[in-house]
C-alpha cells in the first residue's frame, strides 16, 4: 500500500504544554488529533474537547444481563431442571439465590468494563502510524506528543505547522501511514 | 484537581535514602524529586537487567518448595483424600483452612487497589500492583484446596453449572456453592483489574525494549496502547468502574466463605458475626503479608524512595485496626455464647479457650490481639526489624485463627461418644508448606518480569504531573 501522509507529530515536556497546545487545537476547531501522554493529565479531555465515556452504559447493561440471566438459571435449574427437595428447602429460594445473582452481575459487569475499554478504544492494535514519530517511546516515559490527523477539515501543511510551533510544539514531523 | 498532599516527614526519618537521594529527601508520597523518566527507569531497570543472584537462588528456593506441592497432590490425588487426617468427627481441617488462610490474604490487594482507590489515597500508587500481583497468587494457592478436596480432580467441573449428559445441575441453594461463583468471580476480576492496570506500563517496557523478544512480547501484551489521551478517557472510567465493582466484590466474598459456616447448625459456626469478622481478618492477614512482601521488595529492588518508610507506617496502621476489629470479634463471640444461653454454644467456646485445642486458641489470641497492638507506637510502625516480625507473627495468628474455628467446634460434638481429636497426617503438611511455594514461585517471577509499581499511577501522583505545576503566572 501506498504510503500516505496520515498526521502533523510533535512533542512537548509538561503537562501545562499539552493542556494549552490541545485546547488551542480545539479553539481553532480542530476535531481529528490527539495527545499520548505517559499518565493520564487531568482536565485534558476538557482541553480537547472530548465527550464522557460511553463505558458506563455498556457496563450498565452487562451488569442487568449478568443479575437477571444468573436468577433465570437458578429458577430454571431447581423449578424446571432438577427440582430436588435438598433440606426441606423450597424449589424457588430467593434468599438463597442472592449471592450467585450478585456475583454473577459482578463478574458479568467485570467483561463489560475490560471488553468496553479495549472495543471503545479500537484496541488491540499493535500498529498505528503515529508510532512512526522518533520521540513515539517516550510519550510512554516522559513526554508530552500531540498528534493532528491530515483528514482533519482543518488541516492544512504549512497553517498547522505554524499552529503548533507557535504554541512551543518541538520536532514536529509529518508520519505517514 | 489539586497538587497530591504534601505533608511534612512524620518525626524523624528512621531510614534516610543514601547517596544521591540524601541531598534531596523529604517527604512527598515519592521522595527524592525524581522526574518521570527517573520512576519509569527505575521500575522498568528491574525487569531489564540481570536477575540478581539472590532472585535466583530464592526462585530455586520457591520452586523446590513448589515440587513438594506437586508431590503431594500427586499422592493425593493417586491414593485418595483419605490420607489426609480427617475423620469422624473432624471432617473438615488443614484443606479448608489453608483455603480461608489464602483466600484471606488475596483480599487486601483488592482493598489496595479497589477501597483505597475510591478513597483517594495516593498513597496506594506504590504499592496497588504488587499487592494486586499478591491476590491473584493468593487466590491461585487457596484453588488448590477447593480443587483436589473433591478427590477426583477430573470431575471439578461438576461445581460449575455446565449441562452434562446426567442432565444434573448444582444446588444453588447450598453455600457452597456460593463459594465457587464468589472465588472464581473474584480470580477472573482480580484478574482483568490487574492486567487493565499493567497495560500502561507494559507499553513503557515496550518502548524502552532493546530486544527483539522484549518488543513483540511487550508488544503483544500492551495490545498496541498508544498512550493516547482519547484512550486515556475510556481507560480511567474503566477503572473506576473496576474499583467501584471490586468494592464490594471483595467485601462479598469473605463474607461467602464465612456462610460455608454461619449456614451450618455448628455451635460456634451458627453464628451472624462472622461475616464482618471474617472480612475484618482478611484484610489483617493480607495486610501482614503485604507489608512481609514489601519490606523484603523495596530492599531488594532498591525502590525505597517509592515504597517509603510512610506506606509501610500506613499499612501498620490498617494493620492495627483490623487487629482490633479482630479481637474485638473474639470477645463478642464468647459474650454472645454465654448471652444466648444455648449450653451447647457456650460449651463450645469454653472447650475452645480451655479444652484440648487451648494451645492454638491462645496462639491465636497471642499473634492476632496481642502482636498488633505494639502498632500504638510509631517507633514499631517505622522499624523494619519490628513490622517484619509482626507481619509473619500476624499470618501465623491467622492461620491459627481459622484451625481454631474450624476444628474445635467440630471435634466434640453432640455426641460425647464420637469426640475426637485432630492430628494432620504428613500429606496435610506437606501440601500447605508446597502452596507457599507456587505463591512464591508466582511472586518472584512477577516482580522479575513485570513492572512491580504501577509506573503511569505514581507519576500522576508526582507534583510535576499537575498541569498547573509550576503555571505560577495562572494557577
Amino acid at each position: 500500500m501506498a504510503e500516505r501522509p496520515f498526521a502533523l507529530v510533535g512533542v512537548l515536556r509538561s503537562p501545562a504544554q499539552i493542556v494549552r497546545t490541545c485546547a488551542a487545537l480545539r479553539d481553532a476547531g480542530y476535531q481529528r488529533f490527539d495527545a499520548h501522554t505517559p499518565f493520564p493529565v487531568h482536565g485534558l479531555e476538557k482541553a480537547m474537547g472530548l465527550k464522557q465515556s460511553r463505558l458506563p452504559f455498556i457496563v450498565l447493561v452487562c451488569a442487568l444481563l449478568g443479575g437477571s440471566g444468573a436468577l433465570a438459571l437458578q429458577t430454571w435449574a431447581h423449578s424446571v431442571a432438577y427440582p430436588q427437595n435438598i433440606a426441606g428447602k423450597p424449589f424457588f429460594a430467593l434468599p438463597a439465590y442472592v449471592p450467585v445473582t450478585f456475583e454473577l452481575t459482578i463478574l458479568l459487569s467485570a467483561f463489560g468494563t475490560f471488553f468496553g475499554i479495549w472495543g471503545l478504544s479500537q484496541l488491540p492494535r499493535l500498529f498505528h502510524p503515529v508510532m512512526r514519530h522518533p520521540a513515539f517511546p517516550r510519550a510512554s516515559d516522559d513526554r508530552f506528543l500531540v498528534s493532528v490527523e491530515v483528514t482533519d477539515p482543518k488541516y492544512d501543511a504549512e497553517e498547522t505547522r505554524r499552529l503548533l510551533g507557535s504554541l512551543g510544539v518541538e520536532e514536529l514531523e509529518e508520519v505517514r501511514t | 484537581m489539586s497538587a497530591p498532599a504534601v505533608s511534612p516527614t512524620p518525626g524523624p526519618e528512621p531510614e534516610a535514602p543514601e547517596g544521591p537521594e540524601a541531598q534531596v529527601a523529604r517527604a512527598e508520597l515519592i521522595l527524592g524529586k525524581p522526574s518521570f523518566h527517573d520512576i519509569s527507569h527505575v521500575v522498568s531497570d528491574i525487569v531489564e537487567r540481570k536477575a540478581p543472584r539472590a532472585w535466583i537462588l530464592l526462585f530455586g528456593l520457591a520452586a523446590s518448595v513448589l515440587l513438594i506441592l506437586v508431590g503431594s497432590l500427586t499422592d493425593l490425588v493417586g491414593v485418595g483424600i483419605g490420607e489426609w487426617g480427617v475423620n469422624h468427627p473432624v471432617g473438615w481441617a488443614w484443606d479448608i483452612t489453608g483455603f480461608v488462610f489464602w483466600i484471606g490474604i488475596g483480599h487486601a490487594g483488592t482493598l489496595i487497589s479497589a477501597i483505597l482507590f475510591l478513597f483517594r489515597q495516593k498513597w496506594r500508587t506504590s504499592i496497588n500492583r504488587a499487592a494486586e500481583a499478591m491476590t491473584l497468587f493468593a487466590v491461585a494457592a487457596a484453588l488448590i484446596y477447593p480443587a483436589f478436596h473433591v478427590g477426583r480432580v477430573w470431575f471439578a467441573y461438576w461445581l460449575f453449572p455446565i449441562p452434562n449428559q446426567m442432565n444434573v445441575w448444582p444446588n444453588f441453594r447450598s453455600p457452597l456453592l456460593w463459594d465457587v461463583f464468589a472465588v472464581s468471580t473474584y480470580g477472573t476480576v482480580s484478574l482483568l483489574f490487574w492486567y487493565v492496570g499493567l497495560v500502561p506500563d507494559l507499553a513503557t517496557l515496550r518502548d524502552r525494549a532493546t530486544t527483539r523478544v522484549r518488543q513483540i512480547v511487550f508488544g503483544i501484551l500492551a495490545l498496541g496502547w498508544r498512550s493516547s489521551h482519547r484512550h486515556w478517557v475510556h481507560y480511567e472510567r474503566g477503572y473506576l468502574i473496576f474499583a467501584g465493582i471490586s468494592t464490594p466484590l471483595v467485601i462479598s466474598v469473605h463474607t461467602i466463605v464465612s456462610f460455608d459456616f454461619a449456614t451450618s447448625v455448628i455451635p460456634g459456626w451458627h453464628t451472624t458475626i462472622l461475616p464482618p469478622y471474617f472480612v475484618a481478618g482478611a484484610v489483617f492477614s493480607g495486610f501482614a503479608m503485604v507489608v512481609t512482601l514489601m519490606v523484603i521488595c523495596r530492599k531488594a529492588f532498591g525502590l525505597e524512595h517509592v515504597i517509603t518508610s510512610r506506606h509501610l507506617e500506613n499499612m501498620n496502621k490498617v494493620i492495627l485496626a483490623t487487629g482490633t476489629i479482630v479481637g474485638y470479634a473474639y470477645a463478642v463471640e464468647f459474650f454472645m455464647a454465654w448471652y444466648s444461653g444455648s449450653p451447647y454454644e457456650f460449651f463450645t467456646f469454653i472447650n475452645r479457650a480451655f479444652g484440648p485445642y487451648a494451645w492454638a486458641y491462645w496462639t491465636m489470641i497471642s499473634c492476632n490481639v496481642i502482636a498488633p497492638q505494639f502498632f500504638w507506637w510509631k517507633r514499631f510502625r517505622v522499624s523494619l526489624p519490628a513490622m517484619f516480625a509482626i507481619s509473619i507473627v500476624v499470618n501465623i495468628g491467622m492461620w491459627f485463627e481459622r484451625f481454631v474455628i474450624i476444628v474445635t467446634s467440630l471435634h466434640r460434638d453432640f455426641l460425647p461418644s464420637s469426640w475426637g481429636y485432630f492430628r494432620p497426617r504428613l500429606v496435610d503438611i506437606t501440601t500447605f508448606l508446597g502452596t507457599f511455594g507456587l505463591f512464591f514461585t508466582l511472586f518472584l517471577l512477577f516482580v522479575r518480569f513485570l513492572p512491580m509499581v504501577a509506573v503511569s499511577e505514581v507519576k500522576g501522583v508526582l507534583p510535576e504531573a499537575d498541569p498547573h505545576h509550576a503555571e505560577t503566572d495562572h494557577g
